[in-house]
């Protein structure tokens, strides 16, 4: 039985470079990289050396704070370099992958008996734990912790982002073993679908699933909880990306950790953006060179999506948690008098400022432009039309800036991650960083309140 | 080719460079030029088309029908009035040739105040008043003096605005604040029927009330209906033309810059007040028919251009239309009941913009409180 979810406010940004249905498998890459700071808050612990020798599902580090929460390498061969930045952070850890690959392999329970303690060590054990990610705060999930419910978005709507039904193309049944070994951890388990969803996805068995329709962020994962369930104070709920349910189901189907990536490597500046098979940590130049990405030197290449990505370089390695490559123009050239009204009308606005209200069909080729400078907050009501929750966002985001915990609490902070708040990034006149004040504030919330 | 002039002139202002302080001065001039180069650090990868800079050049072009009218009016009543013959563009040009002194001086020294206080602060130069400098020359009396427009709006710049923190900061409409500076501090120059016509004060010939004023005094007016609406009467600069003014807003509502919610509230608030009291007409005022009301004074010019001022007004979408209404209310309220200040909107518009906090705290409480609801009602659900 489905439950049917109507957003009406949003934006679907209509972008060129869009990955056709088709996937390749990914050039092999010698090289992998686990980047610790993927992890939001995790304080990373080494329990490798440059030089050592790793299984795949073998430990690379842990969290300082909740040292059950082990990090593995997803291929088996040497640690060949750890990157450290400023005051010694630990940026990457680079391993030189070997020919013939070998794994750490778990002894399984049988899974129609596993208890939920079973579920639980196993997944920390095997690294499959920072596949589970929590609300509030957006962080890797406490262990110890009860959520009231996990949820699961197998809907994608931001602007070119991987499409569920690629992705989990074949991979349907260790999706649903997923599926079953979640609903142990608790029995409210959510997993969202696109309203025409008509691949074996929207017959998951073992959940409830709920058909989802409208612009994104429909396919936010927050603002889904927020329409099913919300988060009240002192609850928590977990999350799982569609993918890694599919990665923990073949966990527990072949005790080897496997840490699969669909990629949809996308962007208008691409000849031929297309969806490749890869891993977590993989290389990203080997497939940039496959999608031809030329002239490198003035692009940005970014894990996730264009809204709410992290930016590397063509050096990079494939993130932990994203399903999109993109690929941008950077934007830094100067535009005359580019802020008259209706000037450049190759540049999208929700604003009727713009000409672009007139091509609602067509396909633009955005840059990395800030297209303005920061300003104070001045226009009302151009966030409230692409945050469809029932929450003030410039109310709650000027309480953030105050570091006014309490008012931030009662103004609904538990209920968003910074994902939320990027398309008033994208809209907001003022140029504010409103994903980055979000995530300011949810670092402060959990130092002082936990 | 101009870039690189630009580029080569910036220098001096450059981090670490020994004018580095001016930079927020020479940087409004550059972006005035050119939308700069900066690309996005964090967050969103892309961005938007808009910008403040777009936003506050829309209101402009949306003042720019009524600022015509205004200025071919004030021409236009003083050659009425002096039994003169003349042509369209005489009545221009002696408008031009009033008003024109008056925005050059509006903008020197409110913008000499914010480039001086975004080089105090650090921070760049917010468009903001590029809208608030055009309003004010464009609500006060023709023949008031140019030091008495520099007066007040560097009161209103200081008082009104920086002293709350600058743009985004202020309770007050900055125009209006300039508009009742001068109205309190120089009630001569403001009221009466010897300031509104181009001129009346220096020639016994010319005089000119406004219908309000009129109407105050008991004296009913012979208008038409067509001239108060088309704007042919006596009044501030640009708020006389209700034809220009709707245009204007048809501009803000369009691009969806004023908000309409604002505005539809003002005029059902004043046709709900102005019809009871056509109900109970005790006085001319009174009798005044309620549509009458929407068109004669600055009613109008306020409800499209001041109330919907967003950083003075209501934020949330509840808050705009109980704030658009209570502008109208209290609008009609004050004209009648206040002979003093025949202009009620003034008035109105201030009051409700200190009140606007207000309505937003108790629409914003109402999400709170249905926030604290829901987890009293899940604790409860798992309790039992």
């Amino acid at each position: 039985m489905s439950i049917d979810i109507k957003i009406r406010k949003g934006l679907n940004l209509c972008l060129k470079g869009a990955a056709p249905n088709i996937l390749k498998t990914a050039p092999a890459s010698t090289n992998y990289a686990i980047n610790p700071t993927d992890f939001h808050g995790v304080f990373p612990k080494l329990v490798c050396k440059e030089g050592t020798f790793v299984q795949a599902g073998q430990p690379l580090f842990f969290s300082k704070y909740q040292e059950s929460v082990q990090f593995v390498s997803p291929v088996s061969g040497t640690v060949k370099e750890i990157k450290r930045g400023a005051k010694r952070k630990v940026l990457e850890i680079v391993i030189s992958a070997d020919k013939k690959q070998q794994s750490v392999k778990h002894k399984l329970p049988a899974l129609d008996k596993i208890t939920p303690e079973q579920v639980k060590e196993l997944l920390l054990a095997s690294g499959n734990w920072p596949f589970i990610k929590q609300r509030p705060y957006d962080i890797v999930a406490d262990p110890n912790a009860t959520p009231k419910a996990i949820f699961i978005s197998a809907l994608a709507t931001a602007p070119l982002s991987a499409q569920f039904d690629v992705i989990l193309e074949g991979q349907q049944d260790a999706f649903q073993t997923g599926i079953d070994i979640l609903s142990k951890l608790s029995p409210n388990l959510h997993l969202s679908v696109g309203a025409q969803e008509s691949s074996q996805i929207a017959e998951t068995k073992n959940c409830t699933i709920h058909r989802v329709k409208g612009p994104h962020p429909a396919g936010n994962v927050g603002v889904q909880i927020h329409h099913i369930d919300p988060i009240n104070a002192s609850e928590t709920v977990w999350v799982v990306g569609a993918e890694d349910v599919a990665n923990i189901g073949r966990f527990f189907q072949t005790g080897v950790f496997d840490a699969s990536r669909t990629l949809a490597v996308v962007g208008h500046p691409l000849s031929t953006p297309c969806y490749f098979k890869s891993k977590v940590g993989a290389s990203l130049a080997p497939i940039l060179e496959d999608v031809g990405a030329e002239n490198l030197a003035n692009l940005r290449v970014i894990n996730g999506d264009v809204l709410t990505g992290t930016a590397t370089s063509s050096a990079g390695y494939v993130g932990y948690y994203n399903n999109t490559v993109s690929v941008l123009p950077e934007g830094d050239r100067y535009r005359m008098f580019g802020w008259l009204p209706f000037a450049g009308p190759n540049i999208h606005s929700i604003s009727n400022t713009s000409l672009s209200w007139l091509f609602p069909k067509r396909q633009y080729t955005p840059d990395t432009n800030l297209n303005g400078e920061e300003r104070a907050l001045v226009v009302t009501g151009e966030m409230e039309r692409v945050f469809p929750m029932d929450i003030y966002p410039m109310q709650l985001l000027k309480a953030c800036m105050a570091n006014d915990i309490e008012k931030m609490e009662q103004l609904g902070i538990y209920e968003v991650a910074p994902e939320d708040f990027a398309l008033i990034d994208y809209a907001n006149s003022s140029k504010i960083e409103a994903q980055a004040i979000i995530r300011d504030a949810l670092d402060l919330m959990y130092k002082e309140v936990g | 080719m101009i870039r690189k002039q630009i580029d080569r002139l910036k220098k001096p202002f450059a981090k670490g460079s020994k004018f580095e302080r001016f930079a927020p001065a020479v940087n409004a001039f550059d972006t005035f030029l050119f939308v700069p180069n900066h690309t996005t650090k964090k967050g969103a990868h892309i961005r938007d088309a808009v910008d403040l800079k777009r936003t506050m050049v829309t209101v402009i072009i949306a003042l720019i029908p009524a600022l015509i009218y205004g200025i071919y009016n004030t021409g236009y009543q003083y050659y009425i009035q002096t039994g003169e013959t003349f042509t369209f563009l005489d009545a221009f040009l002696h408008g031009s040739f009033k008003i024109l002194p008056m925005i050059a001086v509006s903008y020197g020294v409110g913008l000499a105040i914010e480039f001086a206080f975004a080089v105090y602060r650090g921070h760049e130069v917010n468009e903001g008043y590029l809208v608030t400098g055009l309003l004010i020359p464009m609500i006060m009396p023709v023949d008031i003096p140019l030091w008495m427009v520099g007066l007040s709006v560097a009161f209103a710049v200081f008082i009104a605005k920086e002293a709350f923190g600058g743009t985004g900061m202020n309770i007050l409409n900055p125009a209006l604040t300039a508009r009742a500076f001068a109205f309190f501090a120089y009630p001569t120059y403001m009221s009466g029927n010897k300031v509104w016509v181009s001129e009346a004060s220096n020639v016994d010939g010319i005089s000119g009330e406004t219908i309000l004023g009129s109407l105050a005094s008991g004296v009913s007016v012979d208008y038409s209906m067509f001239e108060m609406f088309s704007g042919a009467i006596p009044g501030s600069i640009a708020e006389t033309s209700t034809l220009w003014v709707l245009v204007g807003a048809a501009i803000l509502i369009f691009t969806g810059v004023g908000s309409w919610r604002i505005m539809l509230g003002g005029v059902i608030g004043a046709a709900i007040m102005g019809y009871l009291f056509n109900l109970w007409g005790a006085n001319t005022l009174m009798q005044f028919d309620w549509y009458s009301h929407l068109i004669v004074g600055g009613f109008a010019f306020g409800i499209v251009f001041m109330a919907t001022d967003p950083v003075s007004a209501a934020q949330t979408v509840r808050g705009k239309w109980i704030y658009g209404i209570l502008v109208g209310i209290l609008c009609i309220l004050i004209r009648v009941f206040n002979p003093a200040y025949p202009e009620g909107v003034m008035l109105a518009i201030l009051l409700m913009n200190v009140f606007a906090p207000t309505i937003d705290h108790y629409v914003v409480q109402s999400n709170v409180n249905r926030r604290l609801k829901r987890k009293q009602h899940s604790t409860t659900v798992q309790t039992a």
